[in-house]
């Protein structure tokens, strides 16, 4: 294939990745835009292979290991549960930074296959585009394996801190930039590369360590945008076009996604990446907690519950992340099935970080076979619970806090909530009195109108459903 | 003004039109070579930091465009697409210009098929579920 037929099909392939994007903006359309991705992904790996001068034994290295690759992939992602899908994503991720520092790497050894020079003898300009590339996906890479250990619990996710952290973070971003610089004023030595390499993957390591698990989502997403500008940086190095517009595409995607959740929380971004959020009013709230009498709450049984469920008109279910972890989801839905029987419309409320990653709790729920319609963000939601008779909030807290309206001295206040409070009647189901994860007492727990149903999300929820069905 | 005064003066006009056309295409002519050099002296970099940025606009009202339920399928997506970095790994493992980008070349290959791979066969697993039901 000539250079001209090759450029036209990235072309075609930018474009239905375009579309791909495009197709998400409803979920009638979200399936056909998916499988313009897929085509897009097979033209572009068609074309490629179409180049002049690849050597059958090349092309059969490549089919093996797209052959390999894929099979991996497909085994995975069909056995992967929802739950864990934020893991899964940090580690897709992880894998993305990692192929970008090969593909430097290849770059660097056999710069000719890249038109960008010979051996030893590199442009300047790709070599300044290399590092950039180079830098970025080992950032990516290292970030990612942290992010997917504390998602996956395999790692804790308490903010891990240390005297100087953030002047070490920064003397290792320095001596980062002044190393790329010695790099290309060199004439790109190959140790000189690997020495990058090294502490992009440590740096990558000490950002995400000081951030804690609940910010996850938020790391998630600043790393799919890292992972676009990692490709974007090696479509520069080898002067490829298509490289250029998807990692710009997945770059701005990723960009947009953190600032919607750091905005779900009312935080910078750089409060965020800066750390210690969890650590920090953990400690606050376990100071100031004995110094408070305890204030009496009003609890009830799952059958008080099911009974002014019963005769309730409007119920809103307000989920949170604590309802994955307790398997509720599909009882929940039983519940809602139940109540739209006996008449009352069921609607649910999801806060926009609910869930480990943007859209997870949307995901946990069509999984559940709650139909879509029914499901609302917060801003479309909110004015409807001074209307609702119930709201039964199940694995949220903070999200519902009144305090982060009023109490300027909170660790949350501004943080957008979901008003559940103006509802007639609030159902908490909760284990214990424990604070949430941002160490505040929810003033709702006290309030007149709340009842507290204590035990296991889905255990209550059961109960709730046989006191329903009787 | 009689007829033959008129078809002298038209004449007249049309010989000073076609001088002007020559000079016109003679002065194309001396442009022509001071354009193209100035295209080829353009650099291809900055025309690849025009797409980029061009492509960055694009993808900020694309993704803006995006329903806030499919923002983890959204997640699904970019993943899968980012692997689109499969182009560059083929090429060096496909090319055999050294052993040692090959053999990277190939280890980037199959990272990114698995993601390639896994990324959409995930996003097609959520999509699914957002069937309009009943």
């Amino acid at each position: 294939m000539s250079h001209t037929l090759s450029t036209l099909a990235y072309l075609v392939s930018s474009v239905l990745f375009i579309l791909a994007l495009k197709g998400l903006s409803h979920p009638s359309t979200s399936r056909r835009g998916n499988l313009m991705g897929m085509i897009g992904m097979a033209i572009a790996i068609l074309a490629t292979l179409a180049t002049p001068g690849m050597r059958a034994g090349g092309i059969g290295l490549i089919i093996a290991g797209l052959a390999i690759g894929g099979g991996i992939g497909a085994v995975i992602a069909n056995r992967i549960q929802m739950t864990s899908l934020p893991q899964l994503v940090a580690a897709f991720h992880s894998l993305v930074g990692l192929a970008a520092v090969f593909v430097a790497a290849a770059a660097l050894y056999a710069p000719q296959s890249f038109g960008i020079g010979t051996p030893g003898n590199i442009h300047g300009q790709s070599l300044v585009e290399m590092s950039l590339g180079l830098a970025i996906g080992a950032i990516t890479f290292s970030g990612s394996v942290i992010a997917f250990a504390k998602l996956d619990g395999r790692m804790s996710g308490a903010p891990i801190l240390f005297k100087g952290q953030h002047l070490l973070n920064a003397a290792l971003g320095v001596l980062l930039l002044v190393l790329i610089g010695i790099f290309v004023a060199t004439g790109g030595p190959t140790g000189l590369f690997w020495l990058i390499a090294i502490l992009s993957f440590a740096l990558g390591f000490l950002l995400i360590i000081p951030i804690g698990g609940a910010d996850m989502p938020v790391v998630v997403s600043m790393l799919n945008s890292y992972s676009g500008w990692a490709a974007a940086g090696i479509g520069f190095t080898i002067g490829n076009l298509l490289l250029i517009v998807t990692g710009a595409l997945v770059g701005a995607s990723g960009a947009i996604l953190s600032y919607i959740m750091c905005k779900g929380m009312n935080r910078s971004i750089l409060n965020v990446l800066l750390g210690g959020f969890g650590a920090e009013a953990g400690g606050a709230a376990a100071a100031g907690g004995p110094a408070q009498p305890a204030r009496p709450v009003k609890s009830g049984s799952p059958e008080d519950a099911a009974y002014i469920m019963k005769n309730a008109g409007k119920v809103i279910i307000v989920p949170g992340y604590g309802m994955a972890v307790a398997q509720a989801q599909q009882v929940v839905r039983e519940m809602a099935d139940l109540l739209k029987k006996e008449g009352a419309t069921v609607e649910y409320a999801i806060h926009p970080v609910a869930g480990r990653m943007p859209g997870h709790m949307n995901v946990l729920l069509a999984e559940a076979n709650v139909p879509y319609d029914d499901v609302h963000e917060l801003e479309e939601i909110n004015p409807e619970f001074a209307e609702a008779d119930v709201a039964y909030v199940i694995g949220a807290n903070d999200v519902t806090n009144p305090a982060a309206k009023t109490d300027k001295t909170s660790p949350i206040y501004g943080m957008p909530i979901l008003d559940v409070d103006r509802a007639k009647t609030v159902f908490f189901v909760k284990r214990g009195m424990s604070s949430g994860y941002a160490g505040v007492e929810n003033e709702l727990f006290f309030r007149d109108n709340t009842m507290m149903l204590f035990g296991d999300a889905k255990k209550v929820t059961q109960q709730i459903v046989q006191a329903l069905q009787k | 003004m009689n007829a033959e005064e008129l078809a002298l003066r038209a004449q007249a006009m049309a010989e000073r039109a076609m001088a002007l056309a020559m000079e016109a295409r003679a002065a194309a002519g001396e442009a022509m070579p001071a354009i193209e050099h100035g295209a080829a002296a353009a650099e291809p970099f900055l025309l690849l930091l025009t797409i980029f940025l061009l492509a960055c606009f694009v993808g900020y009202h694309v993704v803006w465009s995006v329903t806030p339920a499919l923002h983890s399928p959204l997640m699904g997506v970019t993943n899968a697409i980012s692997s689109v970095i499969v182009v560059g790994a083929m090429l060096a493992t496909g090319l055999g210009e050294s052993w040692l980008a090959q053999a990277f070349g190939f280890l980037a290959v199959t990272l990114a098929a698995v993601n390639i791979f896994g990324g959409f066969l995930v996003t097609r697993r959520m999509l699914a579920m957002f069937q309009r039901k009943g």
